[in-house]
């Protein structure tokens, strides 16, 4: 039986779609059948970040409308077995779907014997939002440690709630953990404290991100990233493996030492 | 990059971190009570009014606000009102309507 996971954060620009590709990946990798759905209807981004935009022909909003079958939509990532993207409409808004048919779709996937299907959520807390989460079996919140997107973060885990999505997972993105060990950036216990929410993954904040997403091709495969690593740990967690949160420690350079030397006392 | 001589000497400010964590917890107060700056304008009013009948109170000192404090088994915080009223006087014919 399919799990659905809907990757939500209420803020935008904290790393859903990133995370929502890495996270479908990886799963991909470990050997299951994933769908990754775009729930953005209107700022499709999932397949940009997928490096699928060349493939696409029908999207989500065509499936629901009954213009192509569910199987035509569905494009499959030769690159990872098992891993398939359901692109949004990007000429329609967010009310050309509605929540029951979104909870039909996931239920049609579900029957195609997909094994996980992430669902990419868009900002904010209005129509989107409520169909994004319709079919979900379990929620991902991405957060940031700032005040803006912890406050969303809340509010998001609180509608969640409201929606029979209890104790959804979170997952701290770009954490610096040089400017935490300097008092400058809150740390996990900080926002963990704040939201009483599990933790499933703390990912910092790495260029390699950067990089693999101009590439079009998710950290998850990069063995040399650390948020790579990072993404590759939640993927377990996800699985059920107890993994425990990776050392994000970066080795200190020469520099680092004397600079610490001088600050001593 | 400079070395901070005048950095090193000057008294050190929190760091922004703890900013960041006591802004946050102050404003996830108010936004998981749900009640906007409107509602407390009008409680604040209304709680005026009902001292009034007792007490003079100095209503530009007054200060009312939703705040958090540690819950009686100091297992996390709850929400309250807080209300700071300074009294200027006591109204004596209150006292005497109320043994009347």
């Amino acid at each position: 039986m399919g799990e659905v996971i809907v990757i939500t954060s209420g803020k935008g620009g904290v790393g859903k779609t990133t995370t929502s590709a890495n996270l479908g990946c990886g799963l991909a990798l470990s050997g299951k059948k994933v769908a990754l759905v775009d729930a953005d209807i209107g700022l499709r981004n999932l397949d940009v970040v997928m490096g699928l935009e060349n493939r696409i022909v029908y999207d989500l909003v065509d499936v629901v409308e009954g213009n192509c079958k569910l199987k035509n939509a569905l494009i499959k990532d030769k690159r990872y077995a098992g891993l398939y993207l359901l692109p949004a409409a990007q000429t329609r808004d967010k009310d050309a779907v509605s929540p029951e048919q979104m909870q039909k779709l996931c239920q049609s996937l579900k029957d195609e014997g997909f094994d996980y299907i992430i669902i990419d959520c868009p900002a904010g807390i209005e129509q989107g939002f409520k169909n994004a989460i319709a079919g979900a079996d379990r929620a991902l919140v991405v957060t940031t440690p700032e005040v803006s997107a912890v406050r969303d973060a809340d509010r998001i885990i609180g509608l969640l709630e409201a929606h029979e999505l209890s104790n959804p997972g979170l997952i701290l993105n770009r954490l610096r953990v040089d400017m935490v060990k300097k008092g400058e950036m809150m740390s996990i216990d900080d926002v963990t404290e704040i939201l009483a929410v599990e933790v499933i993954g703390v990912v910092p904040d790495d260029e390699s991100i950067v990089i693999t997403t101009n590439k079009g091709e998710p950290a998850v495969t990069d063995e040399h990233s650390k948020a790579g690593q990072a993404y590759r740990n939640i993927t377990r967690r996800i699985l059920g493996e107890d993994v425990p949160l990776m050392d994000l420690e970066t080795e200190e350079t020469w520099m680092d030492k004397i600079k610490k030397f001088f600050r001593r006392g | 990059m400079a070395f901070d001589i005048f950095g090193f000497f000057r008294k050190k400010e929190p760091a922004s971190g703890s900013v960041a964590k006591d802004r946050l917890k102050l404003v996830l107060v108010h936004d998981r009570v749900d009640c906007s700056s409107q509602v407390l304008e009008m409680l604040k009013g209304d709680i005026i009014k009902v001292i009034s009948n007792y007490m003079e109170i100095d209503e530009d000192e007054l200060d009312i606000n939703i705040t958090q404090t540690e819950n009686e088994d100091h297992s996390g915080t709850v929400p309250v009102l807080y209300a700071n009223i300074p009294i200027k006087s006591m109204h004596r014919n209150a006292v005497k309507d109320a043994e009347s």
